[in-house]
């Protein structure tokens, strides 16, 4: 089963090298292409259509993702990508068509779909009053895998953003914000990345991170959805759907 | 595959609204603050004789408490669903419903709690006699789960609508008539000399029936607002 | 797809000139046995030994109770179909049937109080029955308020569908604890229930405007939900077609 590229050696994540046990955070064991055992896309999306009040956004949407390709969708303001990636993540409804994970339904999948994906969306989802360690470790408990202080501060400092994990995350800038919540990217554990504008506030140094993240985590054999109006500067080569 | 905790899941999210809680030391104490002044007022404009004060005291005192109560639910999801945070819970592999249990755990133990121990206090400016006294605690105890349970589904189900607190005391306040009947009448029959364990048995039920039922449609509700 | 016959009508297309067609039917049978009920109540059923004249209004006190009631349980039907099939029509004919149970329940209030006072001397009594009315008067009113308050229809179609779900499961719990309250504060333990010692032409009476009643429900219910179709699906092209064809 062909998949993505080898992962690089020189990516952040994971932490330990080839042939270490990884103190396995998250519902999946360390996945590739090579142990892949599916002869059919991970990730597929069949004649999806989207009605938000009186407007049809997307009709007849499909495709598929095998382990290690990567979708990016892009389109104008209030052209469906982030209502697209919310079908994908389950918080919203296709009018008509169906996502599937493995070839079963998401519907029927329920948790066990849920358990893989990864949810950036546009909104940050950090609690001012809590510091970013707190947010990182809090929002990992509450997805049902609670983070230990090492693995936070390892997953933040991936980001660049270690430093300052003990300050309210109300006093950092858009951009320190935005990296603290892709820090969740650091953790890994999980095959479907679903982002909604990650490069949003992000300097430079900071998107050469994220691509490097993503190109990892396509090597490993997982999948990514992501809604961008600047190319993501990652080396993996990617689909491309525009929205009308 | 390493399955996820619920577990876990439940105990991180009531450990972090504890937090956020204490860090914003204000809010518990408006609810608090609420039932103090509202408790206060009735005597002001009623008089002050003793037997007048008596006999209103349960239904004075427990119809506060409830109002403390709604005023504070509006916050309920409120704050998570502006951040995003409730996107990402409800994105979790965990049962929504548990998510909704750990919130309105962490909730009542943030301002109901401390209605329940407000009231002994206030029960003395009315002059209740000492078991009147335990008995309205002890229903307090059982409603104000109740009441958070019951409100979390009408918080849910107009968060972000225009209109929000008051469309919010109009959905949830027919549905608090049950408790509100069950515990004031529990201290009623108390202070008439009459047992009042029937009325907190159906209040327990009540809880029962909420604890049960009030998440799966609260966590139904919060699917709804963010589609 | 289902291909059953009568999913057809599910489609708003389909629907909209059956609606149109039943309406008449129901009128004229809601205004025949409303005329029959209103003669059996006001001058066939003998006259009352203790309230006199006044206890007819209970013709249409207690049938509007009986439809408010059963309009709750209709709508939240209606209602929870549409939340769990994604039906759209399904939740349009609970919206139509929430102002008539509304109506239903204000007359039912104002029919109890005009009864009380000449019976009883006042005009409001907290017995479990008018209680409970006004309860779920109030829920009514919020399940309108929230479908009304949410911009989105069908976003306000579900919150208001898990609303009447949840109210509907309420009205007996309320119902029981406004009871138990009664009999604690024995002063309110009048009834405005008649004894099942009822003339027979008095149920007769009540019954025939019952009937008359939900005639009447179905036919504003159908008519109401023919409105909202053509408001909702104002966008497409045999609603558009409609339009134009009833405007000529």
């Amino acid at each position: 089963m062909q998949g993505g590229r080898i992962a690089s050696a020189q990516t952040a994540w994971p932490r330990s090298g080839p042939g270490e046990e990884v103190a396995t955070w998250g519902p999946s064991e360390r996945f590739s292409p090579h142990n892949s055992t599916f002869s059919f896309p991970m990730l597929d999306a069949d004649r999806l259509e989207c009605v938000r009040g009186r407007r049809r956004l997307f009709a007849e949407l499909s495709f598929a993702l095998a382990p290690g390709e990567c979708l990016w969708v892009q389109g104008p303001n209030g052209s469906g990508k982030t209502s697209l990636l919310r079908i994908l993540a389950g918080l919203a409804r296709p009018e008509r068509g169906e996502v599937r994970w493995n070839g079963t339904p998401v519907g029927e999948l329920g948790e066990e779909y849920r358990a893989e994906l990864l949810w950036c969306g546009h909104a940050l989802a950090l609690k001012e009053d809590l510091s970013p360690e707190e947010n990182l470790r809090a929002w990992s408990a509450v997805g049902g895998y609670p983070l230990g202080r090492e693995q936070a501060l390892s997953a933040l400092d991936a980001l660049g953003v270690a430093q300052l994990a003990e300050l309210p995350v109300r006093a950092l800038s858009q951009g320190q914000k935005r990296r603290v919540a892709l820090a969740r990217l650091a953790l890994g554990g999980r095959r479907l990345w679903l982002l909604d504008e990650p490069l949003t506030s992000l300097d430079a140094r900071a998107s050469e991170t994220l691509g490097a993240l993503l190109d990892a985590h396509l090597g490993a054999g997982g999948v990514a959805v992501l809604a961008s109006h600047q190319p993501v500067p990652a080396r993996a080569p990617m689909r491309v759907h525009a929205l009308a | 595959m390493n399955r996820p905790s619920v577990a876990a899941a439940f105990a991180g999210l009531v450990h972090r609204d504890l937090l956020l809680a204490a860090r914003r030391k204000s809010e518990p104490l408006f609810a608090l603050g609420f039932f103090v002044i509202v408790a206060s007022l009735f005597p002001l404009g009623l008089g002050p004789e003793p037997e007048l004060l008596r006999r209103i005291a349960p239904g004075v005192l427990w119809v506060a408490a409830l109002l403390a109560a709604m005023l504070s639910l509006g916050r309920l999801f409120a704050a998570d669903y502006e951040d995003g945070t409730l996107e990402a819970i409800a994105v979790a592999p965990v049962p929504l419903a548990v998510a909704v249990l750990a919130k309105v755990a962490a909730h009542w133990l943030v301002t109901g709690v401390p209605l329940v121990l407000a009231s002994p206090v206030l029960a003395l400016q009315y002059g209740l006699p000492a078991e009147a006294i335990a008995v309205l605690a002890a229903s307090l105890l059982l409603g104000t789960p109740v009441l958070s349970f019951v409100g979390a589904i009408g918080a849910a189900l107009t968060l972000g609508v225009r209109g929000g607190g008051v469309l919010l005391a109009l959905l949830v306040l027919p549905l608090y008539v049950p408790p509100l009947v069950f515990g004031a009448g529990a201290v009623d029959a108390r202070l008439a000399g009459l047992p009042a364990g029937a009325n907190l048995s159906l209040l327990g039920a009540c809880l029962a029936l909420a604890a049960g039922l009030a998440p799966v449609a609260a966590a139904a509700a919060v699917r709804i607002a963010l589609e | 797809m289902r291909r059953l016959r009568w999913f057809r009508y599910a489609s708003p297309q389909t629907f909209y000139p059956l609606a149109g067609r039943l309406v008449p039917v129901f009128a004229v049978l809601a205004a025949v046995s409303g005329a029959i009920g209103l003669y059996l109540g006001f001058f066939v059923a003998p006259t009352d030994a203790q309230q006199g004249e006044a206890y007819r209004i209970i013709f249409v006190h207690v049938p509007a109770s009986w439809m408010s009631m059963v309009l709750s349980r209709v709508m939240a039907f209606w209602a929870g179909v549409g939340l769990v099939f994604n039906t759209r029509l399904s939740s349009m004919m609970a919206h139509a049937l929430a102002p008539t149970g509304a109506m239903f329940t204000f007359l039912s209030l104002w029919t109890g109080a005009l009864w009380g006072r000449p019976t009883w001397g006042t005009y409001w009594v907290w017995d479990a029955r008018l209680t409970s009315e006004l309860i779920l008067f109030f829920l009514y009113i919020g399940y309108m308020a929230l479908a009304a308050a949410i911009d989105d229809p069908r976003r306000g179609d579900r919150a208001s569908a898990v609303l009447a779900l949840v109210g509907v499961v309420n009205v007996p719990i309320i119902y029981f604890s406004v009871q138990w309250w009664n009999t604690l504060h024995q002063g309110a333990s009048v009834s405005l229930t008649r004894a099942p010692t009822m003339a027979a032409t008095m149920l007769a009476g009540m019954l025939v405007m019952t009937f008359a009643f939900w005639m009447y429900s179905i036919a504003v219910a159908l008519s109401r939900v023919r409105a909202i179709l053509l408001e909702r699906e104002a966008h497409t092209d045999w609603a558009r077609a409609v339009a134009r064809a009833e405007a000529a």
